[in-house]
């Protein structure tokens, strides 16, 4: 494919904004490597100051034309340029963002310059010193918010779009960075709020629960809030509006999967094969995750004594390969290549129990409307989760997939208005279009 | 039962994939010219403006047609021999078959214009031609289009998304209006023109010129206007794809003339989709249907003939969309640009001018007609339903909220539709 930015033509409004956006985030990168390195400690406040400053105001610089152009979603040029169709740009990001992520959770002293830049704001919420999870959950938090502005530019001809980025901008910034950091201010254990069980695992581990209620009535309600979530919320809230309520709506995988992973989620693969893989792997994950808090369940109430060791291990292992492993390093790094929700069709144990209730027991679907669709493939084209909407839609019946997770964009990029998501009667909820 | 399809098109494919559901020992191939595997011609646009690959608009993947047992094969069909019940490829080879589906879709109108067939100068149909405009268009920086209709404004979209700037020639006094009313052809036309389209009504083709006797270098206008482009596209409609059936003895108009099971004069020879011209027809109906959706029913109604059902084609009521840069356009039922004398019409508009609600409707009995949407999506069984139950004016504002289709938490619009009406009726 040719190069257009070669084009005679009259260069777009946006390149210059671009490229000021650009330039700020490379800033706010090259401090932050500056920090690492150990100015991070001695000027903790000057680099915090920068890399804040600077990849906020370039993320929104690099935002402005979105927001110029006439409303309308446009993936123009998306499998041209090289940052977006796993080019060498794409290849470079993604070797960039699984470096980052193998450094922060098995070499972190190489961050420590970075980790002190954030003392800072680490002190001001938390009262204490950062640490890489600190640091981590910062990054993240940025990122969501400075990439959900992007998102909301492209997408604000669609509310839905809209409010569910506001809505996952929120859940991230409030409910899985101030409060969890403001919780261990206060002395209290800190707790996600956003976060339950099989996802968050060890919420149901009997260590978490007993070091919960021993500190006091707010961990009694971390337990009780854990085990409602779960248990009770979950079912319902998604027998009345389908995974997305979580997935799309509040989840922080899914926050940083729809703003960050946005240019890239056309890069899920679609094929039967991987449908067929993904359907092995996220159950697998699901029963590996019951089975290590069934183990864990026994040998504390069997007081150690039958299986000793082992299911500590078991748990250990869980930890590393499923929570370090799946969801982070290759959940997130690998973003410019596979597509943005790898870790949530593949790997996550929560969408795994949401999609079975989404496809046996809800009210949610993808209604396809009537013989409208030209089978363009626009819709599986942008689907994250690999989904081939368009077979689906080309033959008239609905979408009624487990791994759907609501974002929307199917109805969103389709040039028919073919698809809505709706929660409507359980009730022939299979029914496809016939012409009469 | 040894059937061969000409064309792998929406009609060809719909054709073949619906006769192997309903037979599992015909053999099945289908012949095409254009591309080993079938995708999707609605798509072509969107690989242009790199909203998505070539691999990407291919509806199923490469092993569908080896599990399914339909052979595909690239060539071009020569000629055909209805004595022999034979076809040959252009590779010699010579192919028998038992029924023959011609689906051979549509070529791009000509109308033998000076300079047509210079550099630069190209219609848009097919995946050679999107091609073609990919060497065309690389490094220019003004596009003349002429027509008005939906190839044009997608050549329009795609060329702006390369910033080069576009002129259309439209014949027309607004856009498309040969299909659409007044108001709908307006809102449209002023869309285009807020994204940089220039828009020339009442204007035709006269000249297209050349320096280097090689490529378009300027065209002139009517009205002796000269206008500077370096690609000229040709949107002036299509016709029939069937020089190849000359003297083969199939009957000939425009397009391949059939009866309602689809049959030509030939037995076991059936024509389908672009190609097809209906012999008799119902009044206001077109005898050739161009549309994506016309190809796939036509495509099923086939495959039930030749799978011994035979079955009248019938297109139900009239349905069709478009996406005119940001504004998606839906219409049920036959609305026409100016309404008869036995009708009435009832439009609204959005103060913003980008959405827009007609229905048409029987001044006698007040029984709807059809509807325009623009900006708004509506349920197609809704809008069937009330067309074939002929509701009445008054029930099908009343209950508007019932077709709905725009996405969650979008503004409910049929509340100031209602509110419009029942105004109106005041008034």
């Amino acid at each position: 494919m040719q190069d257009h930015s070669l084009s005679l033509a009259k260069p777009s409004e946006g390149l210059l904004s671009q490229k000021i956006g650009a330039s700020l985030i490379a800033a706010a990168i090259l401090c932050a490597i500056i920090a690492a390195f150990g100015q991070g400690e001695t000027q903790s406040v000057l680099f915090f100051g920068l890399i804040i400053v600077f990849s906020v105001a370039g993320g929104m610089i690099f935002s402005i034309p979105y927001f110029k152009e006439i409303p309308g979603i446009k993936n123009n040029g998306i499998m041209h340029s090289p940052a977006t169709n796993r080019g060498g740009i794409a290849w470079g990001i993604g070797i960039l963002m699984t470096g980052f992520y193998i450094i922060l959770y098995w070499f972190p002293n190489y961050l420590e310059g970075l980790i002190r830049a954030m003392d800072p704001l680490s002190i001001i919420l938390r009262n204490k010193a950062s640490d890489q999870w600190f640091l981590y959950g910062t990054l993240y938090t940025l990122a969501v918010i400075i990439m959900g502005i992007r998102f909301i530019g492209k997408y604000r001809s669609n509310r839905y779009q809209v409010l569910r980025t506001l809505s996952v901008m929120f859940f991230q910034l409030g409910f899985a960075f101030l409060i969890p950091a403001f919780l261990l201010k206060l002395n209290q254990p800190e707790f996600y709020f956003s976060y339950f069980w099989p996802l968050k695992y060890s919420y149901l581990f009997p260590n978490d629960i007993d070091y919960l209620i021993q500190s006091g009535n707010i961990g009694v309600f971390m337990v009780f809030w854990g085990l409602v979530m779960t248990f009770i919320a979950t079912p319902i809230l998604t027998y009345n509006y389908g995974k997305r309520w979580y997935c799309s709506w509040v989840c922080g995988c899914g926050a940083l999967a729809e703003t960050l992973g946005d240019p890239y989620r056309q890069n899920s693969n679609k094929s039967l094969q991987a449908w067929k893989v993904e359907r092995w792997m996220v159950h697998s994950v699901l029963v590996f995750v019951v089975l290590t808090t069934a183990l864990l369940w026994l040998n504390s109430w069997k007081n150690g004594t039958i299986l000793g060791d082992a299911s500590g291990l078991f748990s250990q292992c869980y930890g590393f390969l499923i929570g370090s492993v799946f969801s982070g390093v290759i959940g997130t790094g690998f973003y410019p290549i596979m597509g943005s929700r790898i870790w949530c069709r593949f790997g996550c144990p929560m969408a795994a129990i949401l999609g079975l209730f989404q496809r046996f027991k809800s009210k949610f679907r993808i209604t396809t409307n009537g013989g409208q669709c030209i089978s363009c493939g626009n819709c599986s084209t942008y689907c994250e989760m690999g989904i081939d909407v368009r077979a689906y839609a080309q033959k008239g019946e609905n979408i009624i997939r487990a791994s759907c997770v609501g974002c929307g964009i199917c109805s969103a990029v389709c040039p028919r208005g073919v698809l809505n998501l709706e929660n409507l009667a359980e009730e022939g909820r299979f029914e496809s279009y016939k012409r009469q | 039962m040894n059937i061969i399809i000409i064309g792998n098109g929406i009609t060809g494919i719909t054709c073949a994939r619906n006769i192997r559901k309903k037979n599992s020992d015909a053999t099945i191939t289908v012949i095409s010219e254009e591309s080993k595997h079938f995708y999707s011609r609605t798509a072509l646009m969107y690989i242009y403006m790199g909203h998505m690959k070539y691999e990407n608009t291919k509806p199923y993947e490469d092993w569908f047609w080896s599990k399914n047992r339909i052979n595909l094969i690239q060539a071009t069909v020569n000629h055909l021999n209805t004595e022999d019940k034979s076809i040959q490829l252009d590779d010699e080879r010579i192919l028998n078959y038992d029924k023959l589906v011609l689906a051979t879709g549509s070529i791009s109108n000509k109308f033998g214009f000076p300079g047509e067939d210079l550099n630069g100068v190209q219609a848009l149909y097919n995946l050679q031609d999107l091609q073609k405009m990919e060497k065309n268009t690389s490094n220019i920086s003004s596009a003349v289009i002429v027509g008005g209709g939906l190839i044009g404004v997608e050549m329009a979209e795609m060329l702006h998304s390369r910033n080069i700037s576009v002129t259309m020639l439209i014949r027309e006094n607004a856009y498309w209006a040969n299909a659409l009313p007044q108001e709908e052809a307006q809102l449209i036309g002023n869309h285009l023109q807020k994204h940089g389209i220039k828009l020339k009504f009442n204007t035709e083709l006269k000249e297209i010129r050349t320096i280097d006797q090689l490529s378009v270098h300027s065209i002139v206008t009517q009205q002796d206007e000269t206008i500077y482009c370096q690609f000229l596209g040709i949107t002036t409609g299509v016709k029939p794809n069937i020089n190849f059936l000359k003297n083969s003895g199939i009957d000939i108009e425009k397009g391949i003339v059939v009866n309602e099971f689809l049959e030509t004069n030939i037995p076991d020879i059936f024509a389908a989709g672009d190609c097809a011209q209906f012999r008799f027809i119902k009044t206001g109906e077109a005898p050739i249907e161009q549309l994506w959706y016309t190809g796939k029913m036509q495509g099923e109604t086939l495959a039930n003939t030749i799978c011994g059902n035979k079955t009248t084609y019938d297109r139900g009521i009239w349905f069709n969309s478009a996406k005119f840069f940001d504004l998606e356009f839906q219409t049920y039922g036959k609305v026409l640009p100016e309404i008869t004398h036995e009708q009435e019409s009832f439009y609204w508009e959005h103060e913003n001018g980008k959405i827009s609600f007609r229905a048409n409707y029987n001044r006698s009995d007040r029984s709807i007609i059809g509807f325009n949407f623009i900006g708004i999506r509506f349920r197609q069984v809704i809008a069937e339903h009330w067309i074939r139950e002929q509701k009445q004016i008054e029930y099908v504002i009343d209950n508007l909220k019932q077709g709905w289709f725009d996405p969650e938490f979008s503004d409910s619009h049929y509340k100031k539709i209602a509110k419009s009406f029942n105004d109106n009726l005041i008034n």
